[in-house]
């Protein structure tokens, strides 16, 4: 039998009141590729911290070609060929997309000065082979995400990596540049690498992944081969009970008369470009009790649709507004949220939540400071108010009072969708809001926000998965290139349709050849 | 309660170092522990906390104020000039004189201003705090300078005095006024919408701008409560000295962040409380005298005041790391 690449034995670790990880074995093998899925909180991000060295565990053994090696830190790891991308950038974003890449081994002139030449063909060369179209010389901070996640990607395969683990790479990418990356992924794994790959979106894996290995509560369960066990095996395993079903289709909205939000002729205007717009002429309508979706590739301005609309960009902004069929002026997020708007952003580690901060601190935010809302603070009073909602929401934190950071990201979400739900909002705008959420998390979401539609409350929300869209929205709005392209009701829509009304204008018939 | 209250790690920190010193202090020298010592301590702190909880609440949102220590002096010199001469303008021909209280209000008015000043360099014109009060603390030494004359100005209304050197109750009178105020501030920071938005602001801008906090009213708030708090405590040392000096609250910048910073208060905002800028203004205090009984050089207490900033901050990251981890 051959020696794996990368073997973990016994693998255990534990934080002050978890067992994040139990007695884990894990193998990967050179040129294969092992799904590792599970419910967010399983562990899986333990253990890819512990394979490439972020930590040490407390017990057990890695073994790298059969020998067992201890990594101090993620420098180590990286030159014994193990390198990680996390969800969490880490990019400097004060430096361009070369210097970047080649962070630590700069290539130098004979002077000793960094051959920025030689320095960006190098970088040029990356991004080619992951076919991102992205100058070296760029800024990244000036990036959006989808393309920082490309250079974070640049960056790990820069080195000759055998070891890849990747968490959720995915979860910022549009339909196009997460294709091209499975791409890169196969090319990869026939490159010889072995690659651990994290995710929760199935579709992504057949074709691709040799193995699947399934964590719950700090426990591998199995790792077995990807074509012996079913998509139902798998959820069933990671869920630990048999009754998860697949999410409930869309019924027709409950009839409450009346608009909740109406957009007319809205545009934003470029922060730089002042004759170029981000969202041009847009105009729509979302009725009480309606969930509306807008589906759109990335870049397509769905982000900045929202954000317009909820006032986040001021001047920039043009067009009219009505809430309640009442028209109201939005220059601010302030005044957004007082005329009864929320917005549950994309990002929402730096922008829906203060991180340092509790959960009930969070969740009161918005609310303490609105006429009627709380004017002395206490522990018990604020409690009070957020506690209810977050039960409501199916938060599952250990206490309202712990450290916000510490949560999951299912648990995070429930945190600001309960901010919002404390200001009695009449519209609220969702930006991807169970991007990086887990299976169980976000069918619990989604019930979620059924129910608040339920309740006459007016949703759009934005999302790149054509299945969210079409099993959560009522009615779907796609965007392209900053305008409305299409319109469709929910039901009797097939996913090429939205998608082919999402694409940007000349590369539709290119893709449907 | 949790900030109000010594109850995190972090602040246990500060109250062990302090009650440490305390203890050490009161062995070394019989001089230390007395009533007249204590009381001679918290006369000489008031007026770095009294700077400091403003100070405090720039830095938990996020900011910085390098002008404190300038305000400070332009506000003692503008009540001290209005009490003695009033004010005259000779084209309108008329002339305006101050009472005490009249003149204490226009020196805590001055500060307000330069601190609304400072925030409006930042919020509108979009400087750096850091830059925008390096500025401002230039501005205002020289607005002192142009006011004296370069002169101190003396021989006040005792009146006056009595907010710097006078006894309500066996306490000095800044004691009271500080202690009050610092009641003040934290019930402020703690206890109301706008001291969690404050927190909000320092720890996330873009969240709490995204859930639809006025960040720039918060900013403006906070730095023109800095200004005023600096320039009551401009009033207090003019009046404890009988005299506005152009040269005082020289440094007094750094103090007032020093004693911020081993308080526990992150100087990156978001973090920390007034309870430990006074646990950080006592142990500054209590070093400072304690050293001085015990004889050791001025030059030397500056560099243990080095010392302990360092080991301040490193026992709070320490600090934060333990709580992070539970």
């Amino acid at each position: 039998m051959t020696v794996s690449v990368m073997l973990a034995r016994g693998v255990t670790k534990a934080f002050p009141g978890v067992k994040a990880l139990d007695d884990v074995t894990l193998r990967l093998d050179a040129g294969r590729m092992v799904a590792l899925v599970g419910e967010n909180g399983a562990g899986k991000s333990t253990l890819m911290s512990v394979l490439s060295g972020v930590i040490q565990p407390d017990a057990g053994v890695i073994e790298l070609d059969g020998r067992a090696i201890r990594f101090a830190n993620t420098r180590q790891a990286r030159d014994s060929g193990v390198a990680a991308i996390f969800q969490e950038l880490s990019l400097a974003t004060n430096l361009t997309v070369a210097e970047n890449i080649l962070l630590g081994s700069e290539p130098v002139t004979a002077l000793g000065r960094i051959d920025y030449v030689r320095m960006n063909e190098a970088a040029r060369k990356v991004l080619d082979r992951l076919g991102l179209q992205i100058s070296p010389a760029t800024r990244v901070g000036s990036l959006r995400v989808a393309q920082q996640q490309g250079v974070e990607i640049a960056r790990a395969i820069r080195g000759k990596a055998r070891v890849l683990i990747m968490d959720e790479p995915t979860s910022a990418l549009g339909r196009e540049e997460t294709q091209r990356l499975l791409r890169l992924v196969k090319d990869l794994k026939h490159d010889g690498v072995a690659i651990v790959y994290i995710t929760h979106k199935f579709e992504e894996l057949d074709g691709l992944a040799d193995e699947i290995a399934v964590m719950r509560d700090g426990r591998l369960l199995t790792q077995a081969a990807y074509a012996d066990m079913t998509q139902q095996e798998v959820v069933r395993m990671m869920v630990g009970r048999a009754d998860l079903g697949p999410s409930v289709g869309n019924q027709a909205p409950s009839v409450v008369a009346g608009t909740a939000l109406e957009v007319r002729n809205l545009s934003l205007r470029h922060p730089t470009r002042s004759n170029d717009c981000v969202v041009r002429n847009v105009s729509l309508r979302v009725g009480r009790g309606e969930i509306v979706g807008l589906f759109g590739l990335v870049g397509a301005g769905r982000t900045e649709l929202l954000e317009a609309i909820f006032g986040a960009h001021g001047r920039r902004t043009s067009g009219e507004i009505l809430v309640h069929e009442a028209p109201v002026r939005l220059r601010t997020p302030a005044e957004a949220v007082a005329a009864g708007l929320g917005l549950v952003p994309e990002d929402r580690k730096h922008d829906g939540l203060v991180l340092g901060m509790s959960s009930r601190e969070n969740a009161a935010l918005a609310r303490i400071g609105l006429r009627g809302g709380l004017a002395f603070l206490t522990q018990s009073r604020e409690a009070t108010l957020v506690s209810p909602l977050l039960q409501r929401l199916g938060f599952k934190g250990p206490s309202v009072e712990a450290p916000v950071r510490s949560l999951s990201g299912g648990n995070q979400q429930k945190v600001v969708l309960a901010k919002w739900l404390a200001t009695s909002p009449k519209m609220l705008l969702l930006d991807e809001p169970t991007r990086g959420i887990d299976v169980r998390a976000k069918s619990d979401f989604h019930r979620c926000i059924r129910e608040l539609a339920a309740q006459g409350m007016g949703i759009l929300f934005a999302s790149s998965e054509i299945p969210e869209v079409l099993g959560l929205a009522h009615r779907v709005i796609v965007l392209s290139q900053g305008t409305i392209t299409g319109e469709f009701t929910a039901a009797g829509t097939t996913p090429d349709q939205l998608l082919t009304a999402a694409l940007p204008r000349g590369s539709r018939e290119a893709l449907l050849t | 309660m949790k900030r109000f209250l010594p109850g995190s790690a972090r602040s246990f920190q500060s109250l062990g170092a302090l009650l440490l010193m305390t203890l050490a202090l009161s062995f070394a020298t019989p001089k230390f522990l007395t009533v007249v010592n204590e009381l001679n301590i918290l006369r000489q702190i008031s007026v770095n906390l009294c700077l400091s909880v403003g100070l405090t609440l720039v830095i938990l949102a996020g900011g910085i104020d390098l002008s404190v220590g300038a305000v400070l002096a332009l506000s003692g010199a503008v009540a001290a000039g209005l009490l003695k001469s009033g004010i005259a303008f000779p084209a309108l021909g008329f002339e305006l004189q101050f009472t005490v209280f009249g003149a204490l209000l226009s020196g805590v008015l001055v500060g307000a201003i330069a601190g609304l000043a400072n925030a409006f360099v930042i919020t509108w014109l979009l400087l750096p705090p850091f830059v925008a009060t390096l500025a401002m603390l230039s501005i205002a030494r020289g607005l002192t300078y142009l006011w004296t004359g370069g002169l101190p100005i003396t021989g006040l209304d005792p009146a006056f005095d009595f907010l710097g050197s006078g006894f309500v109750l066996g306490l000095p009178v800044p004691v009271w006024i500080v202690a009050i105020l610092t009641i003040l501030a934290t019930l402020l920071t703690t206890q109301t919408p706008f001291g969690r938005h404050l927190y909000a602001v320092g720890g996330s801008e873009r969240a709490a701008y995204l859930t639809g906090l006025s960040v720039r009213k918060i900013r403006v708030y906070v730095y023109v409560l800095a200004g005023a708090l600096s320039a009551l405590a401009g009033v207090i040392v003019t009046a404890r000295l009988d005299s506005a000096q152009p040269n005082a609250g020289l440094g007094y910048e750094l103090d007032g962040i020093a004693a911020v910073v081993i308080g526990g208060t992150s100087l990156a905002g978001g973090q920390g409380s007034v309870w430990g800028t006074v646990l950080g203004c006592l142990i500054i205090g209590v070093l400072n005298n304690g050293l001085a009984l015990l004889d050791v050089s001025p030059f030397w207490q500056q560099v243990i005041k080095g010392v302990v900033i360092i080991l301040a901050v490193v026992l709070d990251r320490w600090g934060a790391r333990q709580e992070r981890l539970t």
